[in-house]
């Protein structure tokens, strides 16, 4: 057990070099030209990213717009058991189930139609860690503009996989 | 929490026989470790004043004040009191239970100053009345609001249309105290969009040539109500809502909640999950004061240090990004434990940051610290005694630039802090630069606590295995039938916490944090309410400007670090 200590940080008379104000202003002035020299000289050290021509390298954990995954026959995954919608904290999920014709021992259900409002979420990715099929995992794609609040509410056809899962941009999914 | 009669050094008679005619009310230690009292409402101010003046007791800061309401009972409100004292280190919880019909309470701004704005929000969001209150009025919702949020009976979804423009203009704006002396009176209104403000705010001043001559602010423009979203969400629910807190520090909210829910279900997050808390909280702050220190010396007039100060905080948002996937609300602790592990290059990543931060630190201690228009500018500005922080209800970085060693790191010590070395750093002038000084101090004493912590980086699990609590691994939902139960129940009925409340603070960035959280065994928080630091740092600023010129109100504002997801809620 420690115990953290008391320092004190009083600030220190000014000494008459900082009184003087010109010293303390140079040796603000270095600083500021090191960084403007190393800069110039090619040594690069500033964080500003030249978007949208130069783009930020996102990890693959990334929380961006959702795909619904698919079968190898094409049909989605989702057997409409209303998880994600539970889960959600926004409340942006809603799930309409009907019965699936081609149901098997594994499913019953597939969703009619399968609606997420883009404007409500807030890209937790709770869906993602609720879904026990898999089903709903989401991509890195993060740059989503809208003209109407309607376009905003998307569903199956523009969730769904397009193309093999590689291809897709893929982001937060579960990893254990 | 450590047991606060054994801290006070008394027992529970002992206790009683402290106030007059003691043998009224019941008192007993709570789980949590405060002092509980159920005082009736006729006694409340004596209780107050003895809790405040006794040597023995000496409860000087007062934390929070809050309404719940429970609609099954006689007495259907109850107000509650945190109290702590700085010296003795023990907490006090006051219950007065109102009956409906009359919900009212005498104020306690007499005894702290602290009450003034956290008795405004019980009045506005449960409609309990706080007599002798200098200015009770609505303080999160507009005038024109009709009924009281929080109230159990309020349904959430009604809508109505505002049609009454923005009214709050205070009486003495028409006042024009002028003579041959002072006839420059004009009134400015800084905020709620004002570069300045960093966030939605308002201040009313009235000036007299360029001096404040009184100020008044108005808050609540970013407020959503997230006690109430919380009462209808699940536990983990709440996480994503918290990150909306204190954004610039969000894994801090989210892990001071996660403790909250997990002191009340007897759950420890494992050892490694522990140590990455640590680690990115220890992060949070360091980025919490960059952006404070960052913004404030932009709106003194220097530019560059913001650049410094922003680039490692890019570097520690990939950081938990790379985590957590989410760089600003990063949605990362679960009740339990974390979401996920760390990516495999943690360790390496946290290193190399360890390495960089101090250039950056170094190179804005070498450009502002003694710049003497830097001092000359925030040296004797925006002053706070010691007592009257306390009073005002300070925690955080302005209390201790204001000389009170007061961090819950050491005093009530959570996820193993007291197994570090580091210290806290302290100054008395309580002005703009001794607030600077702290937070550029604490900054590096926040990399030394990262420094130590992860060379002791424990392996093993991230999560409890707990499956009442915490989710069981997708491989094992995938393909065990037992699993995929433990996870729909999870989900369908959420966490069951017994029923009970507990008050847990951590330290925040700006101050204590505290969530007082009210079970009632059902798979959603009953009331959730949440203490936030800068609530009560932010109620002293109008006080704070008079006598001071607008561009001092500035590098006040700066300073305090207002953020206004935090304010609002």
């Amino acid at each position: 057990m420690k115990t953290a200590a008391t320092v004190n940080v009083e600030p220190s008379r000014p000494g008459l070099l900082s009184r003087l104000y010109v010293p303390a202003i140079l040796g603000g002035m270095a600083v500021t030209m090191r960084h403007f020299l190393r800069n110039l000289l090619g040594q690069k050290d500033v964080a500003t990213i030249q978007y949208p021509e130069e783009r930020r390298e996102y990890s693959d954990r990334t929380r961006g717009r959702h795909i619904l995954t698919t079968r190898d026959d094409g049909s989605l995954r989702c057997v409409a058991c209303y998880m994600c919608e539970t889960n959600c904290p926004a409340d942006c999920i809603t799930i309409v189930a009907e019965e699936d014709p081609e149901a098997t021992v594994e499913w019953e259900k597939r969703p009619l139609s399968f609606e997420i409002d883009l404007l409500r979420c807030v890209f937790c990715g709770y869906c993602v860690d609720a879904c026990p099929k898999e089903a709903l995992i989401m991509s890195r794609h993060h740059e989503m503009a809208f003209t109407t609040r309607d376009e905003a509410i998307v569903g199956i056809e523009d969730l769904k996989q397009k193309g093999p899962i590689e291809n897709e941009d893929l982001g937060y999914r579960p990893y254990y | 929490m450590t047991d606060s009669l054994r801290k006070a050094g008394m027992s529970q008679t002992a206790l009683l026989e402290l106030f007059p005619g003691g043998d009224t009310f019941d008192a007993h230690t709570a789980s949590d470790g405060f002092v509980e009292m159920l005082v009736d409402r006729s006694r409340l101010v004596d209780v107050l004043k003895t809790l405040r003046n006794h040597p023995d007791l000496a409860c000087d800061l007062l934390l929070d004040i809050c309404g719940v309401d429970h609609p099954e009972r006689d007495q259907r409100f109850e107000v509650v009191y945190h109290l702590t004292s700085l010296d003795k280190g023990h907490r006090f919880r006051i219950k007065v239970p109102v009956a409906e019909d009359e919900p009212s309470v005498p104020s306690a701004y007499g005894i702290w100053k602290a009450a003034d704005w956290f008795e405004r929000e019980a009045w506005d969001m449960m409609g309990i009345r706080f007599d002798g209150h200098p200015n009770l009025r609505r303080i999160l919702t507009h005038e024109a609001f009709q009924g009281h949020p929080l109230r159990k009976d309020y349904d959430p979804a009604q809508r109505w249309v505002l049609t009454e423009s923005e009214t709050m203009v205070p009486d003495w704006v028409t006042e024009r105290p002028e003579d041959e002396d002072h006839f420059e009176t004009q009134i400015l209104n800084l905020g709620p969009s004002h570069p300045a403000t960093h966030g939605t705010l308002r201040i009313v001043v009235r000036l007299d040539g360029e001096v404040i001559t009184r100020a008044e602010t108005e808050i609540g423009y970013l407020h959503r109500c997230f006690e109430k979203m919380s009462e209808t969400h699940g536990w983990n629910e709440v996480i994503p809502y918290t990150d909306r807190l204190n954004y610039c520090s969000a894994m801090n909210n989210g892990v001071g909640y996660a403790l909250g829910v997990e002191s009340m279900l007897g759950v420890e997050a494992p050892p490694r999950a522990q140590v990455v808390r640590l680690i990115l909280c220890e992060f949070s702050r360091l980025m919490d004061h960059a952006v404070c220190l960052g913004a404030n010396l932009v709106d003194l007039g220097a530019l560059t240090n913001f650049w410094y100060f922003f680039q490692p905080r890019e570097e520690i948002y990939s950081l938990l990004e790379a985590c957590a996937g989410g760089r600003l609300t990063v949605s990362y602790a679960r009740i339990g434990g974390l979401a996920q592990d760390v990516p495999h290059d943690f360790s390496s990543r946290v290193r190399q940051l360890l390495r960089t931060i101090p250039k950056f630190i170094d190179d804005v201690d070498r450009l502002v610290t003694s710049n003497r228009i830097f001092r000359d500018r925030t040296e004797g500005v925006g002053v706070m005694s010691a007592a009257e922080a306390v009073a005002w209800g300070w925690t955080g970085p302005c209390l201790r630039a204001s000389g009170v060693p007061f961090d819950l790191r050491r005093e009530l010590p959570y996820l193993g802090y007291d197994q570090y070395e580091f210290d806290i750093p302290v100054a008395t002038t309580g002005d703009c630069y001794a607030r600077y000084l702290v937070r550029l101090e604490e900054m590096r004493q926040s990399l030394r606590i990262i420094e130590q912590a992860i060379e002791r980086l424990p392996g093993g699990p991230v999560i409890t295995d707990n499956h009442h609590v915490a989710l069981p691994p997708k491989s094992k939902v995938y393909s065990e039938m037992e699993s995929l139960i433990w996870h729909f129940k999870l989900i369908y009925d959420g966490i069951k916490v017994p029923p009970g409340a507990a008050y847990t603070a951590t330290e925040g960035s700006n101050g204590e944090l505290g969530f007082y959280i009210i079970a009632d065994g059902s798979g959603h928080p009953y009331r959730l309410k949440v203490r936030p630091p800068c609530f009560a740092i932010f109620q002293a600023y109008s006080h704070m400007l008079e006598g001071h010129l607008v561009s001092d109100a500035i590098a006040i504002l700066g300073s305090l670090n207002i953020i206004a997801g935090e304010l609002d809620r």
